[in-house]
């Protein structure tokens, strides 16, 4: 018998009940994370039907979708005066379900608050081998720790939120594996990007990936969460990565890390996770990133993708056609050089303090060029606090940028943040989707680094040439 | 949720590939705390235009496109967000079926909760459909059958538990409810708890 992946040890571990030709399996859920977007409906069910929240001890709940990025003194007056009359309500009423619910709520004021794929590693909640679900599809950010993390629909929640579990069939599996060393101004986001335009934004459907080589092991948790966080990007149902050193180390001493005796026996079982040598999976991809350049986005969803350098595709099919045309973009050019409006550095994707360091590296002693607006958001009030001890806001705001409070902003554009009609945004986020940032408006998705050096020179830039 | 075996319906044909939820829904319209009337926004950066009036040529604004219950579009249908309010956009429109070559996954998972069938078929019968805007299909849950009005019979996959709700009419959370006991047990011997 073959052995079993990391996966497949997560999956058997979760069945309560197993699945049959009839039904699926009962799957259990460890950690269930929620905000105020994917949730009322939820909660309204429950009310509906008289049922309490089975296990509000295994809820991380927060505010991050809809929420202003500018200061918001109350929940009253203050709200109403940075925020539309409709997400204010929904950010209220997150704030009543979870009273009546007994749910404790990292809302505004807590300094847990923040992206939910932010906080749930930041805090320590997310760890090895737990099976993690959001209604929000980016939840494959949590496989970086080895855990099983997938996004689910509003019922889903409401059956979470009810029983602690849901009905899940197995899906296939499918290893993604990294070679090569990567080349300076080149990132985890370029490793990510440049595997959605390789096997498609359904190159993954119906699967988990599990992303293992040298290259993997050579990143770091940040960088990790980076890529697992875009498997749904390829369609994937998860993206996983063995727990390692590199694992342990960040969650040491997390607030809700196991401790002391606890913590050895957990690291214990966290090591035994990973795929057994002769493991097996449905799909392979090898991936060489040694000669990777820095990637961009030119179309209207993420396998639209070519190096900087490099000129986009020419082809005749409807679905490029209709991107082409929705983007402004030649047919056959590169990208590079092509005018910037705004420069987005935020999302689940791309706002942690390694990413803002990356962004500050590049904009020390330079300045954001005339005519662009550059905003930079913080992952969490964690990442805010951090960023601001280590004195980087001190740098974005001398570079001419804003430095604003913790959400994912810009990157869906439920808030005020959105791009106007026809505007160009560099954006750090995870979707090139006609209109995500903004009626009109058009995504080039891109790293931190690629994101910086376009602000700066108010064109979509290489990063590689303001190293040194 | 209604019962649902078998309809017949013209078909509305929007022929583009990779149509993330963004487009079914704009997280825009996400703001809202009920699922009611939901169906104003579908498609709505496609529908309308920025003063809000409808634009012509897209599929939905066509005369009958608001009796149809069947969709058909391009190849992985539903990509991009979890977000629920897209098989509720398309139901609250009046759709029942949405029928590619390939639908994304978690979008795949919420139709089925709600009443809309994934309808996934081989390359050949898509491609007749796409040719035939407006032809009369039916769709038999029960028998797992698209029927063209060419007499020609495709089969499509549907996960037999959520076939049967949908026939039935019932709501996934009983089944779930049914297993307390279960989940209970299987609480209390785990060898870690979370």
């Amino acid at each position: 018998m073959a052995g079993k992946s990391l996966f497949d040890k997560v999956w058997d571990e979760h069945v309560v009940v197993p699945e049959t030709a009839d039904n699926p399996a009962v799957f259990y859920i460890d950690l269930h994370i929620i905000h105020e977007v994917t949730t009322p409906q939820a909660f309204n069910m429950l009310r509906e039907t008289g049922m309490q929240v089975r296990r509000p001890d295994l809820v991380l709940a927060t505010m991050d979708h809809s929420t202003p990025t500018v200061p918001v003194n109350d929940m009253g007056a203050g709200l109403d005066a940075v925020s539309d009359p409709e997400p204010a309500e929904q950010i209220r009423q997150m704030i009543r379900n979870c009273e009546e619910f007994g749910i404790e709520l990292h809302g505004f004021g807590s300094r847990h608050r923040g992206i939910v794929h932010v906080i749930g590693p930041e805090i320590g909640a997310t760890q090895p081998g737990k099976t993690i679900v959001c209604g929000d599809s980016h939840s494959s950010t949590h496989g970086a720790f080895g855990a099983l993390g997938f996004g689910i629909g509003t019922t889903e929640v409401g059956h979470v939120l009810a029983t602690q579990c849901l009905l899940q069939r197995k899906p296939k599996s499918m290893t993604v594996n990294i070679s090569g060393k990567l080349q300076p101004g080149v990132s985890a986001k370029d490793i990510i990007l440049a595997l959605i335009g390789k096997i498609g934004v359904d190159g993954g459907t119906g699967h988990v990936i599990e992303y293992r080589g040298e290259t993997v092991r050579g990143l770091n948790m940040e960088e990790r969460m980076t890529i697992c966080n875009m498997s749904i990007e390829a369609g994937a149902r998860a993206g996983m990565i063995a727990p390692d050193a590199t694992t342990i180390d960040y969650l040491r001493g997390r607030e809700q890390a196991p401790q002391g005796k606890a913590w050895d026996g957990a690291v214990a079982r966290w090591l035994r996770l990973a795929s057994d040598d002769d493991a097996c999976f449905d799909k392979e991809v090898h991936l060489d990133v040694s000669q990777l350049e820095p990637q961009v986005t030119y179309g209207t969803n993420p396998g639209m993708v070519v190096p900087v350098s490099k000129p986009i595709p020419d082809t005749d099919s409807v679905s490029f056609r209709k991107a082409v045309k929705y983007m402004q973009v030649e047919p056959a050019k590169p990208m590079l050089g092509t005018k910037v409006d705004v420069v987005f550095v935020g999302s689940c994707t791309n706002s942690r303090i390694t990413d803002l360091r990356s962004v500050a590296n590049l904009l020390k002693g330079r300045h954001v060029a005339p005519g662009v607006r550059m905003l930079i958001v913080p992952g969490s009030e964690s990442v805010k606090r951090q960023a601001e001890q280590e004195g980087l806001h001190k740098i974005f705001s001398a570079a001419g940028a804003e430095w604003r409070e913790a959400g994912c902003s810009m990157c869906l554009g439920m808030n005020s943040d959105k791009l106007g009609q026809g505007e160009l945004c560099v954006s750090t986020s995870n979707r090139n989707f006609e209109g995500r940032q903004g009626p009109g408006g058009r995504t080039v998705l891109a790293s931190p680094e690629t994101a910086a050096a376009s602000a700066i020179a108010g064109v979509i830039a290489d990063p590689r040439t303001l190293l040194h | 949720m209604e019962k649902l075996s078998q309809f017949t319906s013209p078909t509305v044909v929007l022929p583009i590939d990779d149509v993330d939820t963004d487009q079914i829904i704009p997280a825009r319209f996400l703001t809202t705390t009920t699922r009611q009337g939901i169906g104003k926004a579908l498609f709505a950066d496609w529908r309308y235009d920025r003063t809000g009036k409808a634009i012509a040529d897209f599929v939905l604004n066509q005369p009958n496109a608001a009796n149809s219950k069947i969709l058909v579009a391009g190849r992985n249908f539903g990509c991009g967000s979890s977000r629920e309010h897209a098989p509720w956009a398309l139901h609250d429109y009046g759709f029942r079926a949405v029928v590619s070559t390939e639908i994304a996954d978690i979008f795949r998972n919420n139709s089925l909760k709600n009443g809309l069938i994934p309808v996934i078929v081989d390359s050949s019968t898509h491609q007749w459909l796409l040719e035939n805007p407006g032809a009369d299909v039916s769709i038999d849950v029960d028998a797992c059958e698209l029927r063209l009005s060419t007499g020609k019979v495709a089969s499509f996959p549907i996960d037999r538990f959520a076939r049967h709700c949908i026939l039935e009419g019932i709501d996934q959370t009983g089944f779930l409810l049914k297993n307390q006991d279960a989940i209970t047990e299987f609480e209390s011997s785990r060898p870690w708890q979370p």
